[in-house]
């Protein structure tokens, strides 16, 4: 048994165990993601939202998902058969693949590459294929002005979303995804307190990389149906589908990784022991949170109006009991194993709280035109994303030739940057009036 | 729209850049061409070259069904033509009648027909507010609209059974009462709405986004709007003070204050504030209206069987989305000789081109949605 666990065929069995645990898990978060969606949706709107299947609606992607897989298959005529049938394949391969290098925990990452961020943008940048393949496949006047659209905006948000990123990137001085982690350990701070407006365009460029109102142009509904998805039915859809929120909970896990201290409790660098014993205060806090969600599906059960819903909500709290209950029984176990499963429940509940922002802002603002929205990447974003990182560039230096506080210089970097952003923003605003010019 | 312009539609020239121009045809079944409206769209990249309107696809001959019913028997028809706005059809063509008659509904029932017809008013343009600003995609503001519009629902059935196609005027007054509760639903419903509207307007009126995609966009000047025989709020944001309810006043609003809210520029941004504006003095009017219902008979002394005198009739109101004229020609016997509707969704809708050329692809959604159209109006 001994020389199974040795460390040379771990490190070969781990990640292979890893990667199978993500792909079979990510279809159902995506699928949750989208009840989630729904259900924030319709708080949002006054409304319940999903509440047939199951309590709540809690089976609903269980039922979405089965109706999908039982879809008609539609090939258009008139479409590029073999071009049609890749190019969701592209889209979802790729989205998937850029998993490797994500860190969800200290131990859960598939592959720790010391280019690991690069590797994820150039992989997540490439799904772009899969919609502009798509659009052109399916020789359809929708679908090919959706596919432009999302070329030209991917190109163009990619652009301002890297900038940002670059901000953290020089705190961080590492491009593996673990080492900028652990940057963040050694520096004792977040990264996004250092640099909030890199944090802000990173935030605004990845919803309009994922295409995500209001920078949904590629699909937006009420202009071109569905963009370059139009075409396409059931499964072939549904890939697609899965691609948008695996991409979505990929831009999470960067902006997790680079600005919000990434598998990192609060105050991870503060070690207060409770009395007596050898268990940190502040470890115990996400077990109590998820107590809290079981001991409310147990309150909320026994008010469900018919029987089976009683009996799924119970099961509910009874799986959030077990998860809280792990994260309770990881207190006693080794350091290891602590901060691989408490790095891992921190760092899904930042992704999830950075992706309710973009629920919420999907429920909050119309859309951009096209060329608001390419004014908006190219004059404001661009620019404000070079500004802040001169000035986090700068700030680093002083800190390094005169020593001092280099958050204190930070601050500075950042109301230098705001000034930037209140010109910029005000010379939008004198043009935003003027109808668009012939022929752009 | 002079003649069928769809094969020069075909015509594909190349453009500046030397790419082919597109045909786009948007509808029936687009998601926003709200209802069965079919729009050809000629496009050098995303700017619309060139478009044309093509309707008929709810064609029912609701003019046509007008000459083999009674007077009264084709009342109920005109609900069907612009179905968001059941009740204001239902004034125009009861008026008209009257007017045929030689008769006026007693001064009850023009009250009672004037509160109607402003709620109606205000829930047409929660209806034109949330789809409009769901096609420019604010998501949200449809359901809170439809949450208000609701309340106004609720109020024609507690009046008269229906919600949407009211059939609640009848030729000569009212054919109900009342009912108990009537005043303090319309109060409760009032003060209630002035908050609501406030909150819509922090959702839209100074968003970025929405200032970016309505102002400048799809722009008609006072000229042109009156050349195309335009009525309604999109007259009114193009700088012209008109509006029947003052010009030509009809069923009670000579008795109630009111303003007239307009604009200069004539863009998408205009319109929406003019409506805005519309909603809150429809909401006055309504206030003013409950105060003082006058006691009375509901129904005009008219007889069962309508035999008007030969000769014909023009009468217009101001529906929600401009004027509505019925013109009726009597031969003397109980059926009309011919009904013909002047509606204004139709007439309004002939601006579309006016504003559509030049602007991008996004826009011409958010220029359909400004004009407020109702095809079962439109193709009657």
């Amino acid at each position: 048994m001994s020389h199974l666990l040795s460390p040379s065929i771990m490190q070969l069995v781990l990640p292979v165990l890893y990667a199978v645990v993500i792909v079979a898990v990510l279809p159902l978060l995506a699928g949750y993601i989208v009840l989630v969606e729904r259900k924030v949706m319709a708080d949002m709107q006054a409304r319940l939202g999903p509440m047939r299947v199951g309590p709540h609606g809690l089976l609903q992607p269980i039922a979405d998902a089965v109706k999908l897989l039982l879809k008609e298959d539609i090939i258009p005529d008139k479409a590029d058969r073999l071009l049609f049938w890749l190019a969701p394949l592209v889209s979802v391969t790729m989205a998937l693949l850029a998993y490797a290098a994500l860190p969800i925990g200290p131990a859960f990452q598939i592959a720790d590459l010391n280019i690991g961020l690069l590797f994820i943008l150039a992989v997540s940048s490439l799904g772009i294929y899969g919609i502009v393949l798509g659009g052109w496949a399916s020789n359809s006047h929708y679908s090919l002005l959706g596919a432009l659209r999302s070329a030209a905006q991917l190109v163009s948000y990619e652009t301002a979303a890297g900038l940002g990123l670059i901000s953290a990137l020089l705190l961080a001085g590492s491009l593996s995804m673990k080492d900028i982690v652990l940057a963040q350990y050694d520096q004792g701070i977040w990264f996004i307190f250092y640099v909030p407006i890199g944090f802000f365009i990173y935030m605004v460029g990845s919803i309009a990389e994922t295409n995500r109102a209001p920078f949904d142009l590629p699909e937006a509904e009420s202009e071109l149906v569905a963009g370059y998805m139009t075409e396409y039915s059931g499964f072939r859809w549904s890939l697609y589908f899965l691609a948008e929120y695996a991409n979505m909970i990929i831009v999470a896990g960067i902006a997790t990784t680079l600005f919000l201290g990434g598998w990192l409790r609060p105050f991870a660098s503060s070690h207060t022991a409770l009395p007596g014993t050898s268990i940190e205060l502040l470890d115990a806090l996400p077990s109590l949170l998820v107590l809290g969600v079981a001991l409310y599906c147990f309150y909320l059960a026994p008010k469900q109006p018919v029987k089976i819903q009683k009996l799924v909500m119970a099961m509910a709290g009874g799986l959030c009991l077990i998860i809280a209950g792990a994260l309770a029984g990881a207190l006693l176990a080794p350091p290891a194993v602590l901060q691989g499963i408490h790095g891992a429940f921190w760092f899904l509940a930042k992704v999830f709280a950075y992706i309710y922002f973009f629920l919420w802002f999907r429920f909050t603002f119309p859309r951009y035109r096209f060329d608001q929205l390419m004014r908006l990447g190219w004059r404001f974003l661009i620019p404000l994303a070079l500004v802040n990182l001169i000035a986090t560039a700068t700030a680093l230096l002083a800190t390094r030739e005169w020593g001092g506080s280099l958050f204190l210089y930070t601050i500075l970097a950042d109301a230098v940057t705001l000034a930037v952003a209140m010109f910029l923003a005000k010379n939008d605003e004198v043009d935003s009036i003027v109808p668009v010019a012939d022929g752009e | 729209m002079t003649g069928p312009r769809i094969p020069e539609l075909s015509n594909v020239s190349t453009t500046v850049l030397g790419a082919d121009e597109i045909i786009l045809n948007m509808g029936p079944q687009h998601p926003s061409t709200h209802g069965v409206l079919r729009v050809k769209l000629k496009l050098d990249g995303e700017r619309v070259v060139d478009s044309e309107c093509i309707i008929g696809y709810l064609h029912r001959g609701v003019e046509k069904i007008a000459e083999h019913r009674s007077y009264q028997q084709f009342a109920p028809y005109v609900d069907r033509m612009d179905y968001v706005a059941a009740v204001s059809n239902g004034l125009g063509y009861c008026e008209a009648a009257e007017k045929l008659l030689g008769t006026e509904a007693p001064i009850r029932a023009r009250v009672v027909r004037t509160i109607l017809t402003e709620l109606q008013r205000i829930a047409s343009h929660l209806l034109w507010l949330g789809t409009h600003a769901l096609d420019i995609g604010a998501l949200t503001p449809v359901f809170y609209c439809f949450r208000e519009r609701e309340e106004i629902l609720k109020i024609f059935e507690k009046y008269c059974g229906a919600r949407l196609t009211t059939h609640a005027f009848r030729i000569g007054g009212l054919q109900y009462e009342t009912y108990d509760g009537f005043e303090q639903d319309v109060k409760r419903f009032c003060d209630d709405f002035a908050r609501r509207i406030d909150e819509y307007e922090t959702l839209l009126t100074e968003n970025r986004i929405w200032v970016g995609r309505t102002k400048g966009v799809g722009i008609l000047s006072a000229a042109d709007a009156i050349a195309l025989g335009v009525t309604g709020p999109v007259l009114r944001a193009s700088g012209v003070k008109w509006d029947l309810r003052k010009a030509m006043p009809y069923a009670a609003y000579d008795q109630y204050k009111f303003e007239i809210p307009t604009r200069e520029t004539g863009d998408t941004y205009d319109r929406y504030v003019v409506r805005m504006e519309e909603m809150r003095q429809s909401r006055l009017i309504c206030l003013q209206a409950i105060e003082n219902i006058p006691a009375g008979p509901i129904m005009a002394r008219i007889g069962k069987v309508l035999k008007p005198p030969p000769g014909e009739v023009y009468h217009s109101i101001e529906a929600p989305k401009g004027e509505l004229g019925y013109y009726i020609v009597s031969d003397g016997t109980t059926q009309p000789y011919r009904v013909r509707v002047r509606p204004p969704s139709f007439i309004n809708l002939q601006a579309f081109d006016k504003m559509a050329r030049g602007s991008l692809v996004a826009d011409v959604v958010a220029i359909i949605g400004t004009i407020d159209i109702v095809l079962g109006e439109v193709d009657r």
